[in-house]
């Protein structure tokens, strides 16, 4: 049990997530595989690499934890016990499957939007998407929350000093304003084609931390006003939204006939950038360092 | 068998080792990592279902595409969270481990 093992699985686990959204594209799902490449294998990867290096050295006595062989007989056969179970539900699912497809299709011109994934995150189940936004802030505040009583509202992360002149800092200033502009458009095609908000906030996110990391921006104070009213924003229009249905089409969430498409743009705009500021703030952590920046 | 159940098989099996890291691996961060192959199962079982309602013209069933997405991003949520916990587990008492005693 070498020391570098953690850190090959979290590699491993990066091209597993990029393997996986390829699988994604077999499975006709290309917005999952766009969420899944730069979420599930991209952001977290990044986060988990960073972990793994910080952990590097409680590697080798925790690898003295081991489990014994019974234990380990157990669990697995547990486990196949599960997979074959699941193996089972799979090769069992009924014929012909059931679908809600032909209905999304018949409301989607109702929409104004031309992507049914799109159509179900911001107008059939919005309250998930909603829901989902709430999930992240929260994530947010309990990682805060960890902070120690010295650092509280201070800037997450150690300080980044990188070379002015080395590669690290060329890279992000040749490829921020692209992958900015590459996270709009994604957003921005959601409407119509493989892509939204998630997808485009990654982008953005991953922009900006890359940006954090070349020491080309400051990692701002948790405590900042500004901060927190863009982390806000999104979840708070979209419940405004929400609530103002009730009045427009008398239930939560609904949009009235007349202009949909304006009103789930009003939503996704600071939805994203919510999204976007949330993701980054997750992977810097909690603060580190002196409210002072 | 079709390509669509030899992907939910897959996810099928990566359940199974997923749940077998989360129990069998010490280390927190491998646990972390364990779990999201569980979540990479379930999604995968997920995108299986939807490929399988392929219908109006569309490549599969969009209601459990939307919420695999949702789902991956949530899944994110949980191990930003799991990671900040542990490495403030680290900073106080210098070491990553689970075990209650010692």
């Amino acid at each position: 049990m070498a020391a570098r093992d953690t850190f090959a699985a979290v590699v491993s686990f990066v091209a597993y997530g990029l393997l996986l959204a390829l699988v994604w594209v077999r499975l006709a799902a290309p917005d999952v595989a766009l969420t899944e490449a730069a979420i599930g294998s991209g952001v977290t990867g990044g986060l988990l690499l960073a972990a793994s290096t910080r952990l590097r050295r409680t590697e080798t006595p925790a690898a003295r934890e081991k489990p014994g062989a019974t234990l380990r007989l157990a669990a697995a056969i547990l486990c196949t016990l599960a997979s074959a179970g699941l193996a089972a539900i799979v090769l069992l699912l009924p014929e012909p499957a059931p679908t809600l497809a032909p209905q999304a299709a018949a409301n989607l011109a109702a929409t104004g939007l031309g992507n049914p994934v799109t159509a179900v995150l911001m107008a059939y189940r919005a309250i998930d998407t909603l829901l989902e936004t709430v999930v992240l802030l929260l994530a947010l505040v309990g990682t805060w929350s960890l902070a120690p009583d010295r650092f509280w509202g201070g800037s997450p992360g150690p300080r980044h000093h990188a070379d002015p002149d080395g590669v690290l800092t060329f890279v992000a200033q040749l490829l921020v304003p692209i992958g900015i502009l590459v996270g709009i458009h994604i957003f921005w095609v959601g409407s119509v084609a493989p892509g939204g908000e998630f997808q485009g906030a990654t982008i953005l996110a991953a922009m900006w931390i890359l940006a954090m990391m070349a020491g080309l921006v400051g990692a701002p104070s948790v405590s900042r006003r500004w901060l927190r009213l863009v982390l806000v924003a999104g979840p708070a229009v979209f419940i405004s939204i929400g609530l103002a249905g009730f009045a427009m089409a008398s239930a939560f969430l609904a949009y009235p006939e007349s202009h949909p498409k304006l009103l789930i743009l009003t939503i996704e705009v600071p939805v994203t950038l919510s999204i976007a500021t949330t993701l980054a703030l997750l992977v810097a952590g909690p603060p580190e360092r002196g409210a002072q920046q | 068998m079709s390509a669509v159940t030899l992907y939910g098989l897959c996810g099928a099996i990566l359940v199974g080792m997923g749940l077998f890291g989360l129990i069998v691996h010490p280390e927190p961060l491998r646990k972390i990592l364990a779990f999201n192959l569980i979540g990479g199962g379930v999604f995968l079982l997920f995108g299986a279902v939807a490929r399988r309602g392929a219908a109006a013209g569309f490549g599969g069933d969009p209601v459990p595409q939307a919420l695999v997405i949702t789902g991956i991003v949530v899944a994110f949520s949980a191990t930003a969270l799991a990671v900040a916990l542990l490495l403030r587990l680290f900073q106080e008492i210098g070491r990553a481990t689970l075990r209650s005693d010692g």
